[in-house]
């Protein structure tokens, strides 16, 4: 494995993840997974389907809770609290719900919920789980769907929406809450090709302005354009991770060869 | 014919004081049970098997009884082991328990209707259960089962009579006792029948406001 080191020693490292397992009964799906990711940084992470992408990145913020192996979002534990002795304590309901709203996610099928406006969907979050005040969370919220192009959509319910357009609410559903890392869990993939470029393009206005990202996608045009680094990921582990234009000029192993050459 | 009426007008105090039984019977009995229901959905839901099933054994049984046999237990059962009831609260806890195993079944099978997308996408935002509950849940459960709630409302109105067997003073009993003081059945009989219907359409009118919003927010 080639890792191209970059002098990033001023850069504070957001999230690191240090040899995450998962299993479910026996099957790994995660093996040693290890990981820093700075601020500002946008990783993508491609690989094959079935190969533990997405049970990486919902174990980020433990929606799937790791066998072993730690997360940490900017030098903070998740989900665990290191106690005294250097063991472990696992943290509350409400305890981990406050550090998942620090890193929201953009999913595949929107997930929007139904019975909400695209307003209320953006609000409801900063509203009951931050304590914001409402008000000024509207306006932040309109601000924020000006940017994803829609300020007419406001009073609509999700169901009246394209896929595009059900995934732009989505990002700035996530995007209301101000999180640390923003995590995306293939937001293209279940759209038509049209309504791709929608989103990317507001996937890249994003990491223009610096949000630390990680996107696992199967578009690789994207990747090699945005990422700062590229991780092809295989049978739960980090096969190969390097800069996009070496990665995708220059792959290193063999698997990774043969998966960019389809 | 007129005798009837000039018998009802009579007794209309009788009627006026019956008809707020019933209403404040099903409006109190109602709140509560639906308080109840969202309580037993949640327990029904709360992935502890012990505490599920037996809450579902419970349930089972409450909806398996006739309505008639509940309102006799806390009214002549309960005296024996030593808990004398005034018939109202009598009729009104039988009430509230019958529906309360009702409602928390609607909502128990509403909620398992769900996408467990919706519920994880609020725990990946942050939410606590009280605010999944809250904001993603309940509100939900509530639109998408408003006509199921609303015929067990209609069916709570239509149980408050017999209570009037437990002596409650209720709609049907204005209407019993014209008949068995003055011997002229038939047009108290209609009257208690046509405030029912009116009670229940009120029902159903609400049932259709909350349809109608809801229509707009499914998916």
């Amino acid at each position: 494995m080639n890792i191209v080191k970059i002098d990033q020693s001023t850069v504070p490292v957001t999230l690191s993840l240090r040899k995450v397992c998962k299993d479910y009964n026996g099957l790994e799906v995660l093996r040693d997974v290890s990981l820093d990711i700075n601020k500002g940084e946008v990783i993508c992470i491609i690989g094959p389907s079935g190969s533990g992408k997405s049970t990486l990145l919902r174990s980020i913020n433990w929606l799937e809770e790791p066998s072993s192996g730690n997360i940490l979002l900017n030098g903070e534990y998740i989900g665990v609290q290191k106690l005294d002795q250097g063991t472990f304590k696992k943290l509350n309901d409400k305890e981990l719900s406050e550090q998942r709203a620090r890193m929201t996610m953009v999913f595949q099928h929107s997930n929007l919920w139904p019975h909400l406006t695209v307003l209320e969907n953006v609000c409801v979050s900063p509203i009951n789980v931050q304590k914001r005040p409402h008000s000024e969370v509207e306006a932040e919220a309109r601000v924020l769907l000006a940017k994803v192009g829609l300020s007419e959509k406001l009073d609509v319910f999700p169901h009246t929406l394209s896929g595009g357009q059900q995934q732009r609410v989505g990002i700035a559903r996530a995007l209301a809450m101000n999180p640390e890392v923003l995590l995306f869990d293939e937001p293209t993939s279940a759209l038509d090709p049209e309504m791709v470029t929608e989103v990317l393009n507001v996937m890249n206005a994003l990491a223009a302005e610096g949000r630390t990202m990680i996107v696992v996608t199967h578009e690789m045009k994207f990747a090699r354009d945005v990422a700062s680094k590229v991780i092809f990921f295989d049978k739960g582990r980090i096969v190969e991770m390097s800069e996009p234009q070496s990665f995708f000029d220059n792959p290193q192993t063999e698997r990774a060869k043969t998966f960019l050459s389809h | 014919m007129n005798d009837s009426l000039s018998i009802l007008w009579k007794e209309r105090e009788l009627f006026i004081s019956g008809t707020i039984d019933t209403v404040l019977l099903v409006i109190i009995a109602g709140l509560l049970s639906l308080i109840g229901g969202v309580l037993l959905a949640i327990t029904m839901k709360s992935g502890v098997k012990s505490l599920q099933n037996f809450t579902l054994f419970i349930v089972d049984i409450a909806r398996s009884i006739p309505f008639l046999l509940l309102a006799y237990i806390f009214y002549y059962g309960l005296p024996q082991l030593g808990l004398r009831l005034p018939a109202w609260w009598a009729g009104l806890f039988a009430l509230t328990i019958y529906n309360t195993a009702y409602l928390g079944e609607i909502f128990r099978s509403s909620w398992s209707n769900l996408a467990n997308e919706q519920i994880e996408t609020g725990r990946a935002f942050g939410m606590t259960k009280f605010t999944l509950l809250k904001n993603i849940i309940f509100p939900q459960i509530f639109l998408n089962s408003a006509p199921l709630i609303g015929s067990q409302f209609i069916v709570m109105i239509k149980d408050t009579a017999f209570l009037t067997i437990i002596t409650v003073q209720d709609i049907t009993f204005a209407a019993n006792f014209i008949n068995t003081n003055y011997f002229k059945p038939f047009a108290p009989f209609v009257l208690a029948l046509a405030i029912y219907w009116v009670l229940c359409h009120i029902v159903e009118i609400g049932v259709n406001r909350v349809t109608l919003l809801a229509d707009k927010r499914r998916c």
